[in-house]
């Protein structure tokens, strides 16, 4: 946090300075790890064990926030009888399917009761269950929590002994996640474990609370959803979530990546986390909320949110009669995420490609793989500032230089499109706390640069233009969509506070809507994305509110605009115990005035404000209403937080430790050595390193710099941050350096079944060499910002690693892999290719190449 | 120039005599130094922003002189960052002022060789073309089972976790109405 967050990690040390211990977890030593009170170096890709081995502790000796538990989560709910654990399978779940390599969780269910799947897990299921399962179950979601059905009552054991209860389940789960098997697993010691785990359980219940902060060291792994759960388990049996000083915090490593997560450039999701309509199931409007919304908590007003999302997008065209337009929207059949986009576009499936802001020939997993796909185009638009190697590869690409391609023979139609930078152009960025900031222009930008917003605006114009009066049915969306907003100066720019108000919405009236409680179904409102309904509330850009901070208490909150309802902890209703009243004095935050008949406190309450504890839902009640007084959690269907998860997960309902795809070791913890649900590609140019394979011995892992962002666009074209990083380089133990000759400041060339980089080395104690079991796995450390372009160069870090993605959310598994390292530069021209199809030979390999 | 006036003007001297022993301001000032004034202070005005680096979400204050950007500065009113900024925060003011910035389309044609100049609007209405026809190349009515798909694959979208969410509204939105399924964002990264 410190190297990539450091304004942000102020607030760590402000804490440190107030008495909070810091502890670190990563398998190199960093800014963060000089200034913590303790850092733990592990092995990369060992964190579920390390998780499990805390829930285990916690679960073991009894240490778990019993009062917060049984009032806010699922733990005394009782399992189906149809479930089997890994315990009892041999590492996989129940339901597992040995064939397809996907899990059916039909078996996961709790004790009579479906609930529907929060991902796009349906194309997963076995087509003949399809239809009686789509009476109680959705297919694509973002992880919100969309269970369709939930019974009103289900079966409980509130002493948490019935042998089915959700508790005695993780139990058993989590048995063999010792402190020993931890130490073996992860490479710590069984007393660096057990400080950690006396440190958060210590630091955990009613006066105090832990926080976990993750990045991408978390979330790109092929087991990545399931880190996350890990620590959400553990969090929720510590009683830390919804509560100050508590929760499980990403560190979002963009400025407005949360804001295009909620609305989202992605393609399963409609703005605010509602999942894109299926062909399969989703014929009509109805089937869509049938399937998808819940009865009951708040996802029980999908159909306001998106009825009003159509009224936003088709305005008068929306109507009651067809369906508000639901029919317009395209249907998913199943992944269409990023790497199938580009393994479609090698195979000419696909022939356009917009690049808005991005360098995926450098910042993506297997390089090679990105630029394959670009060379295979017939058209490619870059927007961006620079001439970033995206650009550029058609004339300087590593493909170039091995000759697998030729500029003359590459057919793509490149455009590149300056843009206006960030001071160019009015705007709201979301960061990692979902706080919504206005930005100001400043200057117009220069030339031909323009604002996304322009480009969007006028080329949707244009299309439209060019189809008009077209009578073919499949133009109708376009022709009919709102797509008027009122623009200014001499280049046509769109108003952005217009788009900011449409996304907020209108009442039947034309008055902006303060609140997305007021969203109706019948048609009456409109609104882009419900959740950041409140953002435009009385006509007022709420998300450029700027009363200074020191004017203002320490949940700041007229600064910005912080989605849902301006909110600044989720869920806080979880920081009063049943009765309403605060846990403690030190830690209240939101509690019950008996007296007002109101939440109250520091913040605004996520929770109905005037449903007193007391509140027990009457029979048959649904939406918010069949929520009690005490369920926190209110956009679950059961007001639960799910310490076990019946659906929603392609690859079970607790998280298990599998190892990554190449790893060094076997699977100490169960018989499955990887994630038997993960999703590959199988490609020649995507070959993957055999795991315990004596020609790539040991591990990497990529991360940032401080000086650098990301692919490098922001940053390598920039003199001072060139100067302060001028070259890419791998960092090596010393242990390491002399097991391979690996001389400090000299070069090296490391090697992957993809390809093979060179670097200069930096030997230093900031990485260890850890033991393993009987094992020392040496980790190398690599930063994956640099590329051809640009004032410093070097090659990218992102073309040794292959692709091989969680098959809940398609994120690749690019925080870990295996390579050799050889001291020298790495071979030029063809001569590379054999190179690195000499090792794949010795590896026992198919050999790669370019189709 | 006096004897006196040249001594007073010898650094070491102010610096053994004045108000600054360590050498660390007044005593060390030539009147050139002493002249200099920092260039936030003549901005005509200062522009309220946020850093585009990280999602942190640090306050920047924009000082713009004669319609160009003089300096960034962190935002001391920013209850996220209080005026601070990261070594990338901070070298804002080269971002904006790039000298290699491209601010021309640049077009290379198939199986070409270098970059070539192209207008913008041209630009914009080649890629409306093309879009169009990617779009009805890729198109699917249903598919093999005879389900409505309503959609096309001709063509996809990737980025941009810096865009406002105002642009990554319409890009959705626009997407939609063409039926374009194929948006993604680093966010999947």
């Amino acid at each position: 946090m410190a190297e990539a967050h450091p304004v942000g990690f102020q607030w760590v040390m402000e804490a440190k300075a107030r008495g909070a211990t810091v502890i670190h977890v990563d398998p190199r030593f960093t800014r963060t790890s000089a200034v913590a009170d303790l850092h733990v170096p592990f092995r990369a890709g060992a964190d579920i064990a390390f998780l499990g081995g805390l829930i285990h502790h916690v679960l073991e000796n009894e240490l778990d926030f019993r009062e917060y538990v049984t009032t806010f989560t699922n733990a005394a709910s009782l399992v189906g009888e149809d479930f089997l654990d890994t315990e009892d399978l041999a590492g996989v779940f129940s339901g597992y399917n040995h064939e397809t390599g996907r899990y059916d969780p039909i078996s996961w269910q709790m004790d009579g009761a479906y609930a529907a799947p929060a991902a796009g897990q349906r194309d997963h299921w076995e087509s003949e269950l399809r239809e009686e399962r789509a009476r109680f179950t959705s297919d694509t979601a973002g992880g919100a929590g969309d269970q369709a059905y939930a019974p009103a009552d289900p079966e409980r054991d509130d002493t948490l002994q019935h042998p089915r209860c959700v508790y005695q389940v993780l139990k058993r789960h989590y048995a063999r996640y010792t402190p020993e098997a931890v130490s073996q697993v992860c490479g710590m010691s069984v007393e660096q474990f057990l400080t950690v785990a006396d440190a958060i359980t210590k630091n955990s219940g009613r006066e105090r609370t832990t926080a976990w902060v993750y990045s991408v060291g978390w979330t790109h792994h092929s087991v990545g959803v399931q880190y996350i759960r890990a620590a959400a388990i553990l969090q929720t049996l510590l009683g830390n979530m919804g509560r100050p000083g508590g929760g499980i915090l990403a560190l979002r490593g963009h400025a407005s990546i949360q804001g295009s997560t909620d609305v989202p450039t992605l393609y399963d999701l409609l703005p605010g986390y509602i999942p894109m309509p299926n062909a399969h199931l989703h014929s009509d409007l109805q089937s869509f909320l049938d399937a998808d919304a819940a009865k009951t908590g708040f996802w029980g007003h999908m159909d306001a949110y998106l009825i009003s999302l159509l009224k936003a997008w088709w305005g008068d065209a929306a109507t009651a009669d067809n369906d508000f337009a639901f029919d317009y929207l395209p249907r998913l059949t199943g992944n269409h995420g990023t790497y199938g986009i580009v393994r479609d576009q090698i195979d000419r499936k696909t022939f356009g490609y917009f690049v808005v802001g991005e360098n995926p020939a450098i910042g993506h997993a297997n390089g090679k793989m990105q630029r394959l796909g670009l060379a295979n185009l017939e058209w490619l638009v870059v927007r961006d500032m620079q001439m970033i190697e995206t650009a550029t590869f058609w004339r300087d690409g590593p493909e170039i230089e091995t000759g697998e391609l030729r500029t003359e023979d590459i057919g793509t139609e490149v455009f590149y499109l300056p843009c206006a930078n960030h001071t160019e152009k009015s705007g709201t960025f979301t960061n990692t706390q979902r706080l919504l900031q206005w930005r100001r222009e400043a200057v117009h930008p220069p030339g031909d640069a323009r604002s996304e917003l322009h480009f969007y605006y006028h080329l949707g114009r244009k299309i439209r233009e060019k189809l008009a009066g077209s009578t073919d049915e499949r133009d109708r969306p376009l022709l009919d969509l709102t797509w008027d907003y009122p623009t200014f100066g001499v280049h046509s720019e769109p108003d952005p506070e217009s788009v900011l108000a449409e996304i907020n919405g209108f009442d039947a009236d034309g008055n902006h809507l303060s609140s997305y409680t007021q969203m109706k179904a019948d048609g009456s409102t409109s609104g882009g994305c419900w959740i950041y309904t409140g953002v435009y509330r009385d006509g007022v850009n709420q998300a450029d509110r700027r009363k200074p901070g020191s004017e203002q208490d320490w949940v700041a909150s007229e600064w910005g605009w912080a989605w849902p309802a301006n909110r600044r902890t989720l869920y806080n209703r979880a920081s009063a115990d049943a009765d309403g009243r605060p846990w403690s004095e030190r830690k209240a935050y939101v509690w019950w005035d008996e007296e007002a008949g109101r939440w109250t406190g520091h913040d605004i309450p996520d929770f109905e404000a005037g449903k007193p504890p007391s509140y027990r839902p009457p029979e048959g009640a649904t939406h918010e209403d069949a929520l009690s007084g005490t369920d926190a959690f209110i956009m679950q269907a059961d007001g639960k937080a799910w310490l076990y998860a019946p659906t929603g997960l392609a690859d079970g309902p607790m998280p298990t430790h599998y190892e990554p795809v190449e790893s060094p070791v076997a699977n100490m913890l169960h018989a499955e050595q990887d994630n038997p649900a993960r999703e590959d590609i199988v490609r020649a140019w995507n070959r993957l390193n055999p795991s315990m394979s004596d020609t790539y011995p040991y591990v990497f892992l990529t991360y940032r710099l401080t000086e650098h962002h990301t692919a490098g666009g922001m940053s390598r074209f920039l003199p001072y941050l060139a100067e302060l990083q001028p070259e890419f380089f791998c960092e090596v133990s010393p242990a390491l350096a002399q097991e391979r000759n690996l001389e400090h400041l000299g070069w090296a060339t490391l090697i992957s079944a993809r390809t093979a980089i060179e670097a200069r080395v930096v030997v230093t104690e900031r990485m260890k060499p850890l033991r393993i079991g009987d094992n020392v796995v040496h980790q190398i450390g690599l930063p994956y910002h640099w590329g051809s372009n640009g004032l410093s160069r070097g090659d990218p870090a992102n073309d040794l690693l292959g692709v091989v993605m969680d098959p809940n959310v398609h994120i690749q598994e690019s925080k870990v892999a295996t390579c050799d390292i050889q001291p020298g530069r790495r071979p030029r021209g063809p001569a590379l290719l054999e190179f690195v199809e000499s090792y794949r030979r010795k590896a026992g390999v198919e050999p790669g190449g370019i189709t | 120039m006096g004897a006196r006036t040249w001594l007073g003007e010898w650094p070491m001297f102010r610096q053994a005599t004045g108000p600054d022993p360590l050498g660390r301001g007044a005593a060390v000032q030539s009147p050139r130094t002493k002249a200099l004034e920092a260039r936030t202070r003549d901005a005509d005005e200062v522009v309220k922003s946020v850093c585009p680096y990280c999602a942190v979400g640090c306050g920047q204050n924009i000082y713009v002189r004669d319609g160009r950007i003089t300096q960034v500065e962190g935002d001391p009113d920013s209850p996220v960052s209080r005026g601070r900024l990261c070594p990338k925060g901070s070298a804002s003011t080269s971002l904006v002022t790039s000298p290699t910035r491209v601010t021309t389309v640049r077009y290379r044609r198939p199986y070409g060789t270098e970059w070539e100049d192209l207008d913008l609007d041209t630009a914009v209405d080649m890629i409306a073309d093309r879009v169009i026809d990617a779009r009805r190349r890729g198109w699917q009515d249903t598919d093999d089972e005879g389900r409505v798909l309503r959609r096309t694959l001709g063509f996809s979208s990737l980025g941009g976790a810096t865009l406002d969410n105002e642009e990554n509204y319409l890009i959705k939105k626009l997407f939609m109405a063409l039926g374009a399924i194929q948006v993604e964002n680093q966010a999947r990264i």
